[in-house]
C-alpha cells in the first residue's frame, strides 16, 4: 500500500514500504544502482518521518518479500516470538528509537527481546538513528560464544587471523599465522580463504590448521572458508573441521546463486555438530554476509540494501553461530563508493546484528577503486570498538594478497586493544601469557619470546 | 617482543615480520604501503591516453554511456552500454574479429601492456579483422554491444583488471562468441594476469587468446563449455 507524507505543501508519495525503507536510508550508491534510492534530501526525510510514525507491527503484516515466495520470509515470519514482542508491540519505530536510548533498554532487556525483533524492523529503527545512536545502542548488547574460547565477553576483543595467500601455499600459510599469533591475533579463528576451489586443497590446510593448534596447545578454532557443501565432503572425509563457514544473504534467491538454502545450512550444521569438537561449547557456525550481495545476484526484489543485510542476519540467527561478520566494504563503490557509507554500513550492520541476537563482527575493509584509505578504515575501526564488536579481520600488514583488497592487520588490533582497554577472549589471553608472547600486563613482550617452529618450516 | 624469524617472510608476498612502533607499523612499513596503495589508486584514476594505440594500429575511438570517472565507478550498467551516436561509428565491414582495447579500472595497465599485446595477437588470431576499437570508461560487456554494431562473430576484449596493492598494472582478456548486449559472464572465456615481468608476459597471453579464438571459430562457442586449461577466472568488472 502507498505512504504519503505533507511537508509545506508538497505530498510526498511512496508507493509501498518497501520504497519507504529504500528512501529512508542514508544515501549510498548501491541503492541508486539499483534505482530505490531517494532522489532529493528532503524526499529522505519525508520517507523517515513516514517510517518513524509506522507501528513496529506493520512489518509484521505488510511484508517486503512475499511470504509465498521466498523462504527467507517464511524464517523470518514462522520464527517470530510473539510473547518477546510484546513487550514493544505498542510503539511506533520512532518510539521504538526512543525507548533503545533510553536506560530502560538495558542489555539483560534487549536480549531478551531480540527474539520479538525481525530485520524489517531493525532495519527501519536504524535507519532514523544517527551513527551515535548505532553505537550507544550496540554496546549495550554483549552476544557470547563459545567453542574452544569465549568471545563476546564485556571488555574484549578477539581477532579472526587471515592468512591468505594466492596459491594456498602451506609453508606461506603458516608463516603468516605464526606473524599473527607473536602479535596476539587469532581469538577468534584462525581462518583461512582459499585461492581455489579443491576440496583436496581444502583438506590439506584443515590439517596444517590442526596440526599447528595442536603443536602449540591454543585455544582456538580453526576454518578453511569454503562452500558448505565442500566443508560436508571434508566432514565425510574425516577431515578435521572445527567451524562451517557460509556466505549468505537475505532472499531465498541470493542464496540458491550462493548455491544453498535454508535446508542445507541445517544439514552442515548438524554435520559439524556430530564431530563435537568443541570444548567450552558448541557454536559451531561462521557466516559472513555484506550490504549489495543480493543486487550484484538480481535478486534483490526491489528492496534496499541495508533491510537485505539485517534478513541476512535473520538467516544466520537460524544456526547459533560463533562468529558472523559483514565484510562490509569489500564489494566495492557500485555499493558503498567512499569511506562515508562503509562507515554508515558497517554501523548499522553491527548495531541489526547485535539487536537481533548474533555475535557480530567486522571486517572493515575497502577496495582499490573506493574513495577509501587507511585513514577512513582508521575511523571505522575506532568506532566499531567503541561499538563493542566481538572481533575484526587481523590481516598482515592489512594486504590480502589473495583476495587483492585491504583489511585491518594484527597491528591494527593493537592498536584498538590499546586504546580502549580491550582484551584477547580470556582463554586465549592466558595461553599468550604462558606462552612468553604478552607479559602480565596484557602487552607484547619487551624480551623476544620464540614458538618452536612446526615441521614445515623448521630447517 | 616475540620476532618472527626473517626467512619465514621469504615464503610469502605477505607483510608479515613488520616493525612496529609501540602498536602501530614502524614508519618504513606505513609508507611501504602507501606507496603501493598510491600507484593502485593511480591506476584506477589515471586518464586513457590513446595516443600510442593511435600511432601504432588503425583505431575507432568510441565512449561508453559513462560520462566520467566517479560515475563510471558507481553505475557498472553505464560503462557496459554503447549510445547510439557512438555505436553510429561503428559498420560491419565485413570482418569476423574485432580486437576491442578498454581502459577498464586500471588505465595504467593498458597503457603498459595493450600496444605490444595487440601487436603479439595480430599475426597470430586469423579471420578477418576489424580496426582496433579503442573504448574509453568500459566494463568487459561494453565488447558486447561494440562487436553487435560490427556484425563480427568474435570479440577479443582487452581491459584493465581491479588493482590490487601489489598488482596495478594487471590486464584481462575476455573472449566472447557472437556477441550482443545481455551476454552472461560465464558465456565468455578469459586470460588474466597479463603483467610482465611478475604476471603473463605479452606472448604467452597472445598464444592463449589465439587458441582460445581458433577454439571458439571451431566449435562456435565460448564460456564455461569452452574449458581452457589457464588459471581461474578472476571477477568480471
Amino acid at each position: 500500500m502507498p505512504y504519503t507524507h505533507d511537508l509545506g505543501g508538497t505530498r510526498h508519495r511512496f508507493a509501498d514500504l518497501r520504497m519507504v525503507m529504500a528512501m529512508a536510508s542514508p544515501h549510498r550508491s548501491g541503492d541508486v544502482l539499483a534505482g530505490v534510492a531517494a532522489t532529493s534530501a528532503e524526499q529522505r526525510v519525508a520517507a523517515r518521518l513516514v517510517l518513524a510514525d509506522l507501528p513496529l507491527a506493520t512489518f509484521l503484516a505488510d511484508l517486503v518479500i512475499p511470504y509465498e515466495a521466498d523462504e527467507v520470509t517464511r524464517l523470518i515470519i514462522d520464527s517470530h516470538d510473539a510473547a518477546a514482542f510484546a513487550a514493544i508491540a505498542h510503539l511506533t519505530v520512532g518510539g521504538f528509537r526512543d525507548w533503545l536510548l533510553s536506560d530502560a533498554a538495558d542489555g539483560a532487556t534487549l536480549a531478551a527481546l531480540a527474539p520479538g525483533l525481525t530485520p524489517e524492523m531493525v532495519a527501519a529503527v536504524t535507519k532514523i538513528m544517527r551513527n551515535q545512536d548505532l553505537i550507544a545502542v550496540a554496546r549495550k548488547i554483549r552476544v557470547v560464544t563459545r567453542f574452544r574460547g569465549t568471545i563476546g565477553l564485556p571488555g574484549r576483543l578477539s581477532v579472526r587471523l587471515q592468512p591468505n595467500h594466492p596459491t594456498d601455499d602451506p609453508a606461506g600459510i603458516a608463516a603468516a599465522i605464526l606473524d599473527g599469533l607473536l602479535l596476539g591475533a587469532g581469538d577468534a579463528v584462525i581462518g583461512i580463504n582459499p585461492a581455489g576451489d579443491s576440496v583436496a586443497a581444502a583438506h590439506t590446510l584443515l590439517l596444517l590448521l590442526d596440526e599447528l593448534r595442536e603443536a602449540y596447545a591454543i585455544p582456538t578454532q580453526s576454518c578453511v572458508l569454503t562452500h558448505v557443501t565442500n566443508t560436508l565432503q571434508l566432514i565425510e572425509a574425516g577431515a578435521p573441521v572445527d567451524l562451517c563457514f557460509q556466505s549468505i544473504g537475505g532472499t531465498e534467491a541470493t542464496n540458491r546463486g550462493f548455491g544453498i538454502d535454508l535446508a542445507l545450512l541445517a544439514e552442515a550444521q548438524a554435520a559439524t555438530l556430530a564431530l563435537g569438537r568443541g570444548t567450552l561449547g558448541q557454536d559451531v557456525m561462521y557466516f559472513e554476509t555484506g550490504q549489495g550481495s543480493a543486487l550484484s545476484a538480481g535478486a534483490h526484489h526491489g528492496v534496499d540494501q541495508q533491510t537485505l543485510e539485517a534478513r541476512a542476519q535473520a538467516v544466520a540467527r537460524a544456526f547459533r553461530p560463533l562468529l558472523v561478520n559483514s565484510v562490509v566494504g569489500f564489494i566495492g563503490p557500485e555499493y558503498l563508493y567512499d569511506g562515508k557509507q562503509i562507515l554508515r554500513a558497517a554501523l548499522e550492520d553491527h548495531c541489526c546484528g547485535k539487536l537481533l541476537g548474533l555475535p557480530m563482527g567486522l571486517d572493515i575493509c575497502y577496495t582499490n577503486h573506493a574513495e577509501a584509505d587507511q585513514n577512513d578504515m582508521d575511523g571505522i575501526l575506532t568506532l566499531a570498538g567503541v561499538a563493542g564488536v566481538n572481533f575484526i579481520m587481523g590481516v598482515p600488514g592489512a594486504d590480502d594478497i589473495m583476495l587483492n583488497y585491504q583489511s585491518t592487520s594484527f597491528h591494527d588490533a593493537l592498536y584498538l586493544r590499546d586504546v580502549l582497554g580491550l582484551r584477547p577472549a580470556p582463554e586465549f589471553e592466558a595461553w599468550l601469557l604462558s606462552s612468553g608472547i604478552t607479559d602480565a600486563g596484557g602487552r607484547l613482550s619487551a624480551t623476544p619470546a620464540r614458538l618452536a617452529l612446526p615441521a614445515l618450516l623448521d630447517g | 617482543m616475540a620476532e618472527l624469524p626473517a626467512r619465514l617472510a621469504a615464503l610469502t608476498q605477505a607483510r608479515i615480520g613488520l616493525g612496529r612502533a609501540g602498536q602501530a607499523l614502524d614508519t618504513a612499513a606505513t609508507l611501504a604501503f602507501d606507496l603501493a596503495h598510491a600507484r593502485a589508486r593511480d591506476a584506477v584514476h589515471a586518464g586513457f591516453d590513446v595516443s600510442a594505440l593511435q600511432a601504432a594500429f588503425d583505431v575507432i575511438e568510441v565512449r561508453s554511456a559513462a560520462p566520467d570517472r566517479a560515475t563510471y565507478l558507481q553505475r557498472p550498467d553505464l560503462g557496459r552500454q554503447l549510445p547510439a551516436a557512438e555505436a553510429a561509428r561503428l559498420r560491419p565491414t565485413g570482418a569476423d574479429t574485432a580486437i576491442v582495447v578498454g581502459d577498464g579500472l586500471s588505465a595504467t595497465a593498458v597503457a603498459r601492456h595493450a600496444v605490444p599485446l595487440v601487436r603479439a595477437l595480430l599475426p597470430i588470431l586469423g579471420g578477418r579483422l576489424a580496426p582496433v576499437v579503442v573504448a574509453h570508461q568500459a566494463r568487459v560487456a561494453l565488447g558486447d554491444a561494440i562487436g553487435a554494431a560490427l556484425a563480427v562473430d568474435i570479440v577479443v576484449m582487452l581491459i584493465g583488471e581491479r588493482p590490487g596493492l601489489s598488482a596495478p598494472d594487471s590486464l584481462g582478456a575476455y573472449i566472447t562468441w557472437q556477441p550482443r548486449p545481455g551476454r552472461q559472464d560465464s558465456e565468455r572465456n578469459c586470460v588474466s594476469n597479463i603483467r610482465p615481468p611478475h604476471g603473463l608476459d605479452h606472448d604467452s597471453a597472445a598464444a592463449r587468446i589465439a587458441w582460445l579464438v581458433h577454439q571458439a571459430r571451431a566449435r562456435r562457442l565460448t564460456g564455461v563449455a569452452l574449458k581452457d586449461e589457464s588459471a581461474a577466472r578472476p571477477r568480471l568488472g
